[in-house]
């Protein structure tokens, strides 16, 4: 395993070698290994570059883990907005999870809805790319037209265009309180019928997710909302009155209940002891039912108000084929099929020129992404 | 500002482009007579002019894919335009362009509550987005200063901001998808009405790309329902240090305002000039603004007012009512105005990180006595988009030369302190010859080897973002 400590170190390894590499962070998140041997870890690039609280800004290297960030930012009372979920036990992995894992796989969570994605609050990357030149894009500001915006295109690309080296955040104040709203018993379509409501309504909803199956086996829909305590309150209220008659309705203030139940959403608890083949479909809220209904899962959650389906499939189960006809694209997370949707020939020829752009020895994970 | 001596070879064909052209469009969708073409010599950067070799209005994704395909074909350069209200000379033509307008596609195509998305044809101007979903409680969030006029094309060409970005974010926060055609008229569509897209982030990468890897021709936006109301407060300071250290303080105690605007006293004494707006006389000015229920705003409103008097305001006004919230916002709004009434200006749009707001502002004050031109400084605080207004003399010889360096060495002293050159106008040829101060020749490279796989030939307006020497071996066929 290569463990590189400066990112001087990691370009001339880059630049040094012909033989193809499986760049890794933590290694928590079961990335597809593709087909090369050598492992390159960025934990030796870790720590922290640069916070301002005030300007809501923080820059880390790479290979910094994300309990390490989440605990400077908590102490300032400040987070990532975008909720990166810890794929360990949903995928039965082990290690610490890295900041430059996140953002390799744009990793978001719940709040996905309200705050956007991790590459909406990524501002700036430095990377080494396949001929071992170090380069960055972006920087600290969070307003920044400047040039191309190489931000994005590092961020979800797996490792293949680069290997990350810094990356930086705008971050956003934690709030003061949150309030669940749980609905129980609705089916799946009439779950996505609620949270299209909810999300649709002026009371900034930060989370909405449905369950078949909650903590006491019966259908759940969950309906967030955070901010100042009074606030809190008066949406809570105004919402359930919005949503009119959806059934029997409970409100949930404690912290660490609603804490620890979103952490159930965002790392998909409910779907990691069961067996069979994982899937993550991205798709138009008001598609998921069919969806659901097309692919007839063993287990699965809603997230994002229905744009996210998490769901554990009959081993060997054509996803894709499952839902044609519907647009969307659904990523393999466990199972046999190719763990990423094919693209149309115009955006793949496209792909595939960068990737040569960027890497054109093919040596930074050869196989991810192809 | 230097622009490539026109291809000779291209300027000869002229009358058979045209007639290449008008084969796949009406006659009144080509527009070739000189008096004519003058319409499009420029945007809104009027400083440079030059007319096109001939300008085109498709209508319909086919036949900006025809055009395209033409123009491919001809080795001819094409200038992308929305409305052409680039402030950095984005939509600036060459002798030997052709002008690819958008503006008769203005559709909407799709609007869908449950899904909180719209899909337009990209010749539609920003507010007509919103006009097309308010009276159902949605807006689009990006709002830039000419969201009358600006169309969507040129919004997501420089992905574009807006005073309430700060909440909202700018363009590529909120752009779903896109049709796009590539430039030999490949027609591809990335993204669509889901939140994440696969493979790539190619939608991310298009947005800001200042119309250098394809043309936009229908774009799927997120909308957002409206909030139950909005409220600013106005406060005086009388320094910048002390408003900018009130703009940390602000941001760090956990209140998320929509919008912190910021403006000093050469700007406030101007549009109190110009439109009466009952401002105090002070160095500096913040007006912060946050949404939410009558309730919800008093209460953070109440948290702002209560961090501002620790810092010793000269005035905090909160507004009551609409009446008092269009006051407050009244001068801010005729800001442009205001300054554009004393002389020609130059509206500068770096970004700075936060921390460093009283510095620049002092250092650009030391430098506006270097040059001999005031500068009035109006801009969003709480994202560090600077909007230094330098004043000049258009009719001054050596006046406008004068005030460019200057507005150079403005824009590298927000390099310097870790900031970039344009916040939410662009590159365009503005500020192309500055990308050497903000990234290295390899990181600028890197982009240009972006564009090679979108546009092999470097057709797709291809003088602007990049310094035309770094350039050069790549336009020159």
């Amino acid at each position: 395993m290569l463990t590189p400590r400066t990112e001087d170190e990691l370009a001339e390894m880059i630049r040094e070698t012909n033989a193809p590499l499986r760049i890794q962070g933590g290694g928590t998140r079961g990335f597809d290994p593709g087909t090369a041997d050598e492992v390159l870890t960025t934990s030796g690039l870790s720590g922290l570059e640069l916070y301002e609280p005030g300007a809501l800004t923080l820059v880390v290297k790479a290979g910094t883990p994300v309990a390490e960030v989440e605990a400077v930012l908590a102490a300032e009372n400040q987070r990532l907005a975008f909720e990166p979920m810890d794929h360990r036990r949903l995928l039965g992995t082990s290690g610490e999870p890295t900041i430059g894992g996140v953002v390799a796989a744009n990793v978001s969570g719940p709040r996905r809805v309200q705050a956007g994605a991790c590459r909406d609050s990524l501002i700036g990357v430095r990377f080494v790319d396949g001929n071992g030149t170090v380069l960055k894009n972006g920087g600290r500001v969070m307003k920044n037209v400047t040039g191309y915006d190489l931000v994005k295109l590092a961020c979800g690309s797996y490792g293949t265009l680069g290997v990350l080296t810094e990356v930086s955040f705008k971050v956003l104040p934690k709030n003061e309180a949150t309030a669940v709203i749980l609905i129980n018993g609705q089916s799946a379509r009439k779950a996505v019928q609620t949270m299209s409501k909810a999300l649709a309504s002026p009371y900034e909803i930060t989370g909405a997710a449905y369950t078949p199956s909650g903590l006491d086996g019966h259908p759940v829909t969950m309906l967030r909302l955070e901010g100042f305590a009074a606030s809190v309150t008066y949406r809570a209220e105004a919402l359930t009155k919005a949503l009119g008659d959806v059934g029997e309705i409970h409100i949930e203030t404690d912290p660490e209940r609603t804490k620890a139940g979103w952490e159930w959403v965002r790392d998909v608890h409910s779907l990691s002891d069961v067996a069979g083949d994982l899937w993550r479909i991205s798709v138009k809220p008001s598609d998921a039912p069919d969806v659901l209904e097309a692919i007839d899962p063993k287990a699965y959650l809603l997230d994002w108000g229905g744009g996210l389906i998490w769901a554990r499939m009959p081993s060997g189960t054509d996803v894709r084929q499952k839902m044609q006809g519907i647009g969307g694209h659904a990523t393999c997370l466990q199972g046999r099929a190719s763990r990423f949707h094919p693209q149309p020939e115009t955006l793949a020829t496209l792909s595939a020129g960068l990737r040569a752009k960027f890497d054109p020895k093919g040596i930074l994970n050869p196989g991810v992404m192809a | 500002m230097e622009m490539p001596t026109p291809n000779s070879r291209i300027l000869e064909r002229k009358s058979r482009i045209v007639a290449r052209l008008l084969t796949v469009l009406p006659a009144d969708a080509v527009i070739h007579e000189e008096v004519e073409t003058r319409a499009y010599e420029c945007d809104a950067l009027t400083a440079y002019k030059c007319p096109p070799l001939c300008a085109v209005l498709p209508a319909s994704t086919e036949e900006v894919s025809a055009v395209l395909k033409i123009c491919h074909e001809e080795g001819v350069p094409v200038v992308p335009r929305g409305s052409g209200t680039s402030l950095a000379g984005g939509a600036l033509p060459t002798a030997d362009s052709v002008i690819l307008g958008v503006a008769r596609m203005n559709e909407v195509l799709e609007t869908d509550y449950d899904n909180r998305f719209i899909r337009v044809q990209t010749g539609r101007t920003n507010l007509s987005v919103t006009g097309a979903v308010e009276m159902d409680g949605f807006f689009y969030a990006p709002d830039p200063s000419s969201q009358l006029a600006c169309a969507i094309a040129g919004n997501i060409a420089m992905n574009s901001g807006g005073a309430h970005c700060l909440k909202y974010g700018v363009t590529t926060n909120n752009l779903l998808g896109v049709k796009m055609v590539l430039m030999d008229g490949t027609v591809t569509e990335i993204g669509g009405a889901y939140l994440d897209s696969a493979g790539y982030d190619l939608l991310g990468l298009i947005c800001g790309s200042e119309g250098q890897l394809g043309v936009v021709t229908e774009a799927t936006l997120r909308i957002l329902p409206k909030p139950e109301g909005a409220r600013p407060v106005l406060m005086g300071f009388d320094s910048n240090e002390v408003a900018g250290a009130c703009v940390s303080d602000i941001i760090k105690a956990g209140v998320l305002p929509v919008a912190i605007e910021f403006m000093d006293r050469p700007v406030i004494r101007a549009t109190e000039t110009f439109a009466n707006a009952g401002y105090p006389d002070c160095e500096a000015l913040l007006i912060v603004e946050v949404e939410g229920s009558e309730a919800e705003i008093d209460e953070q409103l109440g948290l702002i007012m209560e961090i501002a008097r620790k810092h010793n305001p000269v005035e905090l006004r909160e507004s009551k009512s609409a009446e008092e919230s269009a006051a407050i916002w009244l001068g801010r709004k005729s800001a442009f105005g205001a300054m554009g009434q004393i002389n020609d200006y130059m509206c500068l749009d770096g970004t700075i990180p936060v921390s460093q707001l009283p510095y620049v502002l002092r250092r650009i004050g030391e430098m506006s006595k270097d040059y001999g031109l005031d500068v009035g400084n109006v801009f969003h605080a709480g994202d560090g988009n600077m909007h230094p207004l330098i004043l000049f003399d258009a009719n001054k010889p050596g006046d406008l030369e004068t005030c460019e360096a200057f507005g150079a060495e403005i824009l590298r002293l927000c390099v310097e302190v870790g900031g970039c050159l344009t916040g939410e106008h662009g590159v365009g040829i503005e500020k192309r010859d500055l990308m050497v101060d903000q990234f290295a020749p390899d990181d600028l490279e890197v982009q240009m080897k972006v564009k090679d796989v979108f546009d092999p030939k470097w057709l797709l307006n291809p003088s602007k973002v990049f310094p035309l020497e770094a350039s050069e071996a790549r336009r020159a066929h």
